[in-house]
């Protein structure tokens, strides 16, 4: 059986399930829609959380950004999983016994006032839309790279099928259909690094890999010390070297934690449990079913890095790389071992040049002048520019008979190289062509497909979910139609859920270019507007309306200036005021990092503007005093 | 104005926790991952140091110890307080 019908096979028979599950799950209330009736136990929670958590970023992206970003890339995997200890500590129990429907529904009755939550409704919905493109994007990615189809079929199948459960199911639907996605997207992710984790450490638990030893080698060196050794050999960063802003780097660790306690698509997760008990310990189920793929995924990253080094330069596993030649283009194009080479070259995403037409492909990291160089050429010869060019490449002998070749004490020149030879390393490879780099069978690279498929649809559902009822409940209950019956209430959120499918699937289809920048601004915001709005109005009986308007408005303004003003006002490439390089930003706080200075702005223009002007009315007093203490949280009231 | 006092001294109790609580997560990610980081180095796990490891690995361990037991705590202050469900 061929690689593309065993991918339709496994791929086919996920999506069956899915379906099924939709049609056994259908919501009859909006009780059901919203928030599953309240009767999701919280083991079930925990692993629906995981999946509505774990995107496409999470599954495809994340080793690849570790492997390359090494120990300071942890700031994603302490900011994204540290984020569920506020979510248990501060606001899921709370918000659970509170005991409505959405995020914007709390705060407009804990600040008494139809603008707050008009305003949290517009900060949700500029978050979830940002976040939901990225997911469509990956789908229509996964299924071009291992089904065949073009992108936009792709997405078109991928948006059918939430449809399908989304719509028909609400929130019941996408939680039991998240359960099986969980399962899929785990066995998917695991599955490879335990082979992997074996064939380099001699360990089966990935997590014990990555602090073991070396083993191809004779086990008497540590793996850790090993990957720096090849990679500082070639001119790399090491994979453990100390961070160059330990600042920014608390602060972006930071901004990612209150801003992944503040998604409103995980908060409202928290609503589907039966009790307040449930909410607290449902965020710990949460948080282990997601550090199965957590704690697993610096050892998927460190250990492609070094496979793919030692692909590179197969002299790097005995000794120094340089001591052998490297691989050389006739091994690419006639050994089977090396064919995921030419087929990942296809799409694009791994690129190589034989530059100095010796035959091998040499991959260096060439220093800061020479990679500018090598930029600047690649600039021109797009732009058509030929007396550039030339003028260019005469000036690159001089810097090829200046820069060294990582540690070998030559330089480029020396050494007969022109460059680095492999020109386009993406950063998702690192997790879709795993199977295949360390040769594993075709039924697992088939489970990888269906993996990234189910951590990509699990998570649009998720925050379609989020969207619609933001718009149904807040926006048409909420302000625009307060009698609406119940029944025409739950075609209102299947309306807009149906709405939202397809403005995502069209934003899907035309990427804004900016794609991937737009995540800082979903977690820059969540962090800056949502979790201190909601936190403010658990933990403190002072924080009157005036605050929380003013504290979301200057964190929302705050965040998204900054943001704008290093990567674009709204994006348009060219608009920006200063360039996007750590040289320019202020105090060294990257437009990523900047959420939690927005946070803390927010906090405090709350507490003045609180301060300044009349204490909330005893019934937000009474509401507050009755969040704080568990008794009597019951079903939610549909009121 | 009994119950007034009761649910006063469970949101103090309950609060105490959380600022605990918040300090062991403060303490093993910002703390030993970040900050301490150049300090710990001479502590080996395994073939790394014990700040890299609580950044890649260790911190998100005690993460999940620290929920449940905040969670198996509240419980027991929930009942003490008699305001369990």
């Amino acid at each position: 059986m061929d690689q593309f019908t065993l991918n339709l096979i496994v791929v086919g028979l996920t999506f069956a399930l899915y379906i099924g599950i939709a049609v056994w799950a259908r919501a009859g209330s909006t009780a059901e829609f919203y928030a599953a009736g309240q009767g999701v136990p919280p083991v079930m929670n925990g692993m629906a959380t995981g999946a509505d958590w774990m995107s496409a970023a999470s599954f495809i992206s994340m080793a690849g950004i570790i492997a390359f970003g090494g120990y300071e890339a942890s700031a994603f995997l302490m900011g994204w999983t540290g984020g569920y200890v506020l979510l248990a500590l501060l606001l899921a129990p709370y918000l659970r016994k509170f005991g409505k429907f959405t995020v914007p529904e709390f705060v407009g009755d804990r600040f008494y006032s139809g603008g707050a939550r008009l305003l949290a409704v517009i900060c949700l919905i500029v978050i979830s839309v940002t976040y939901v493109i990225g997911q469509m994007t990956g789908v229509g990615v996964t299924f071009a790279r291992f089904l065949e189809v073009d992108t936009s079929t792709g997405l078109w199948i991928g948006a059918a099928l939430v449809f399908a459960y989304a719509v028909l199911g609400g929130m019941k639907g996408i939680t039991y259909t998240q359960v099986a996605q969980y399962v899929v997207l785990i066995v998917a992710y695991t599955i490879p690094a335990l082979f992997i984790s074996l064939q380099l450490t001699g360990s089966f638990l990935p997590q014990l890999g990555l602090i073991g030893s070396y083993a191809p080698s004779g086990g008497d060196v540590a793996f850790l010390a090993k990957l720096d050794a090849v990679v500082t050999e070639l001119g790399f960063k090491a994979y453990t070297a100390d961070s160059s802003n330990y600042f920014n780097m608390f602060l972006f660790t930071m901004s990612l934690m209150i801003g992944t306690a503040g998604l409103p698509h995980v908060i409202i997760r928290f609503f589907t449990v039966p009790k307040v008990a449930d909410a607290r310990s449902s965020a710990g189920w949460s948080l282990v079913f997601i550090a199965l793929l957590y704690t697993v995924a610096p050892a998927v990253g460190s250990m492609a890095r070094l496979n793919l080094s030692t692909t590179m330069w197969p002299a790097a596993i005995t000794g120094s790389a340089f001591d052998g030649p490297a691989i050389t283009r006739a091994d690419i194009d006639s050994k089977p071992e090396l064919a995921w080479v030419k087929t990942w070259e296809k799409t694009g995403l791994l690129a190589m040049k034989d530059l100095n037409g010796d035959g091998q492909i040499q991959y260096v990291n060439e220093p800061a002048p020479l990679a500018a160089n090598t930029k600047a050429i690649a600039d021109a010869t797009k732009a058509k520019d030929d007396a550039k060019v030339a003028e260019l490449t005469a000036a690159r002998e001089a810097l090829l008979a200046e820069a060294q070749v990582g540690t070998s004490g030559k330089t480029f020149a020396e050494m007969g190289l022109k460059g680095n030879e492999l020109t386009t390393v993406n950063n998702d490879i690192m997790v879709l062509a795993n199977p295949e780099i360390a040769a594993l069978p075709g039924w697992v690279i088939a489970i990888v497909a269906a993996g990234a498929l189910a951590a990509a649809l699990s998570t649009a559902a998720g925050l379609l979910l989020a969207i619609s009822s933001a718009i149904s409940h807040d926006l048409i209950k909420g302000s625009i139609n307060p009698n609406i019956s119940e029944k025409s209430e739950l075609l209102a959120a299947r309306i807009s859920m149906a709405g939202a499918i397809l403005v995502a699937t069209l934003l899907g289809l035309n990427p804004p270019g900016f794609a991937a920048q737009t995540v800082a601004l979903a977690f820059g915001l969540a962090a800056a507007t949502i979790f201190p709005v909601l936190m403010m109005g658990i933990f403190s009986k002072r924080v009157n309306k005036e605050g929380a308007i003013a504290g979301m408005l200057v964190g929302l303004v705050f965040t998204s200036v900054y943001i704008f003003i290093y990567k674009g006002w709204f994006f348009i490439p060219g608009t920006n005021n200063l360039p996007d390089v750590p040289a320019s930003y202020l105090f060294g706080i990257s437009p990523l990092s900047i959420g939690t200075v927005g946070a803390a702005l927010n906090f405090a223009t709350a507490f003045v503007v609180s301060g300044m002007t009349k204490a909330p009315p005893q019934d937000v007093v009474d509401l507050v005093d009755s969040i704080r203490v568990p008794k009597g949280a019951g079903a939610a009231q549909s009121h | 104005m009994a119950d007034k006092t009761s649910s006063n001294a469970y949101w103090a109790a309950n609060v105490r926790v959380i600022l605990i609580s918040l300090a062991v997560w403060f303490a093993c990610s910002f703390g030993m991952g970040i900050i301490l980081r150049p300090a710990l180095s001479g502590i080996m796990v395994g073939g790394a140091d014990l700040g890299f490891w609580m950044a890649q690995n260790g911190s998100i361990y005690v993460f999940l110890v620290l929920i449940f037991a905040y969670a198996w705590k509240m419980n027991k202050l929930d009942k003490d307080h008699g305001v369990d469900e």
